[in-house]
């Protein structure tokens, strides 16, 4: 079925700068109510509370395991906290980008209710990333708990009072923004594609696992590799974090060390920005590829 | 046509071993053509593993670990194009059909549900196998390496028994599954990442604590690795947690227990589902 009626965009664009903002928050605060308990309802809160936790932790325990056998348990090497907050990071990546882009087939495909949610007053763009602010949440309590287990049984180098936590929030929240933005562009792709692109969150998170430098320095891939991962945001983002948190443990390493804490806000500033823009181009050529191919309600049965 | 050239054209009916028979077949077909013919989940299934192998075979590099522990990765991610399709398609299967509606034809047609679970098997053992061969491929010439098989027929009886009782684990499964609603999907999501770290995907098992790679044997896989890491890295016999002929035979038990144990839960969760009307029921 082609969508024909006017779309909730089209509306607002003549609608003033307040109502415009009160739809847009009115879009995200219900998206994210309705993201959380996709997420959550399906469980009683304990045992959610260990499904969210099992799973990050045991892909951090992993690594753990690699590097203990190799470094017969030495934890005191620069590179493990490299290694262990760049993967307690990256959580964020896959439950954003994930999360964001994964709302478009779930409602598409599994509940069959994003013909209604176009039609709804509401904005789709703003509402798929109120979708993500559920695994957002998750996300964090893992992040916080890998953390957590770092510092008290791995020694990880981490004092809270030398932390920079004001450059610390400043590189998370432009870096959730940014990674939010990704997963729109994903998104955006998705409502072209059929079901099996539930795997394209994943896919890409995936890769970008291993061009962002998330578990080892860029300085590992082959000379030829490594300008994707300099194009990357979620390179700097990482980059950041560890400084903020482990200050010159992290500026140790060759990859980054030329560029200061400025510099390199200024390019993930940037380069958020460069994906940003490129995110809502996307959703709105897709969005009009899909409407006009009738998309929108498309169920591939997979 | 008449109706009753229609009847005479009609085939005989089929039963007794001939209807298993043919019921295996009509159930791997769609896993093996069906999955051939949607060829962007080829790219997924083999790029997302792969993906995995490169980022932590670049972990062992980049902390210079020994170059049998790159292969030891390629040979995890290669397995586990295996376990995520016993995974999604054998454990939570009778869940997915249950959702399209289908669940209900399977048990009210005239075959046997385990019929259709073996079917669904080894369809999905020989897909995955194309798989897990160009995982292994391409991660060998990736990263250059180098195998010395100890002895081949030991491997071909523990490959061979891994997947028999991995697969029966599965069909064992299927029908756990069958009882649940909306969790089956977070739960097979939740067998990945505990479930790669306690059988050993990507090092060696022996690394583990005894009683938790004990723990661990469980899922055959875990043997399975161990046993084949032995007999096709020079240094693999350093790194075994059991003796191959040790872990052969608990390969052979697990076969045994699997399978008997999902005959017996396929045919008990069925009358459960059927007397709690769980057959149609779709909790989104």
């Amino acid at each position: 079925m082609a969508v024909t009626t006017p779309h909730s965009s089209l509306v607002t664009r003549h609608s003033s700068p307040v109502t415009l903002f009160t739809e847009s928050w009115r879009s995200f605060r219900l998206a994210t109510w309705l993201g959380w308990q996709i997420e959550s309802n399906w469980a009683d809160p304990f045992l959610f509370a260990i499904y969210s936790i099992i799973k990050p932790l045991s892909g951090a325990a992993i690594l753990v395991v690699m590097y203990g056998i190799i470094a017969k348990g030495n934890f005191t090497n620069p590179l493990f906290p490299y290694i262990y907050l760049g993967n307690a990071f990256y959580i964020y990546a896959g439950a954003m980008m994930t999360g964001v882009s994964w709302a478009v087939i779930d409602d598409r495909e599994h509940y069959k209710t994003l013909k209604y949610m176009y039609i709804a007053p509401i904005r789709i763009p703003i509402y798929l990333l109120g979708r993500g602010v559920a695994r957002f949440i998750t996300g964090s309590f893992s992040v916080i708990i890998t953390i957590m287990g770092g510092v008290l049984f791995l020694h990880l180098p981490l004092d809270v009072a030398a932390a920079n936590w004001p450059l610390f929030f400043l590189s998370l929240f432009i870096g959730v923004v940014m990674l939010a933005m990704m997963g729109l562009l994903l998104g955006s792709i998705s409502l072209l594609l059929v079901h099996h692109v539930g795997f394209i969150g994943d896919a890409v998170a995936g890769a970008l696992y291993i061009f962002s430098g998330a578990i080892f320095p860029l300085d590992v891939l082959p000379a030829w590799l490594r300008p994707i991962g300099f194009i990357m945001p979620i390179t700097y983002w990482l980059e950041l974090v560890r400084r903020s948190l482990i200050g010159n443990v992290a500026q140790a390493f060759p990859t980054l060390a030329g560029f200061s804490n400025g510099q390199l806000l200024g390019i993930l500033l940037v380069l958020s920005l460069l994906f940003g823009v490129a995110a809502l181009i996307a959703f709105r050529l897709c969005d009009r590829r899909a409407r006009e191919r009738g998309l929108i309600d498309r169920t591939s049965n997979y | 046509m008449s109706s009753g050239a229609f009847l005479t054209e009609h085939p005989a009916k089929v039963t007794g071993w001939r209807l298993f028979l043919k019921t295996v077949i009509a159930r791997a077909y769609p896993r093996v053509i069906g999955q051939q013919r949607e060829r962007s989940w080829m790219f997924f299934d083999i790029v997302l593993p792969l993906g995995g192998v490169i980022a932590y075979v670049l972990v062992y590099k980049a902390i210079g670990a020994p170059a049998e522990y790159v292969g030891f990765v390629v040979m995890g991610g290669a397995m586990t194009a295996f376990w995520m399709n016993v995974l999604w398609s054998m454990s939570s299967q009778l869940y997915w059909e249950k959702e399209q509606g289908n669940l209900a034809l399977y048990i009210m047609s005239p075959n046997s549900m385990m019929a259709v679970l073996l079917g669904m098997a080894l369809g999905g053992m020989l897909a995955t196998l194309l798989r897990a061969i160009a995982i292994v491929l391409l991660g060998s010439l990736m990263f250059q390496v180098q195998y010395a098989v100890a002895n081949f027929f030991q491997l071909l009886a523990v490959f061979i028994l891994a997947m028999a009782a991995l697969y029966g684990m599965g069909m064992m499964t299927a029908s756990l599954f069958l009882l649940l609603g909306r969790e089956a999907w977070h739960l097979s999501n939740l067998a990945q990442e505990p479930i790669y770290l306690a059988t050993g995907f990507y090092f060696p098992i022996k690394s583990l604590p005894f009683w938790v790679a004990l723990g661990a044997s469980i899922i055959p896989l875990t043997l399975g690795m161990d046993a084949m890491r032995q007999l096709v890295f020079p240094s693999g016999f350093k790194i075994g947690f059991l003796s191959v002929g040790v872990e052969l035979s608990v390969l052979l038990a697990l076969c045994v227990v699997f399978l008997v144990g999902a005959k017996l839960l396929l045919a008990h969760m069925e009358k459960l589902a059927i007397r709690e009307g769980r057959l149609t029921e779709s909790r989104r």
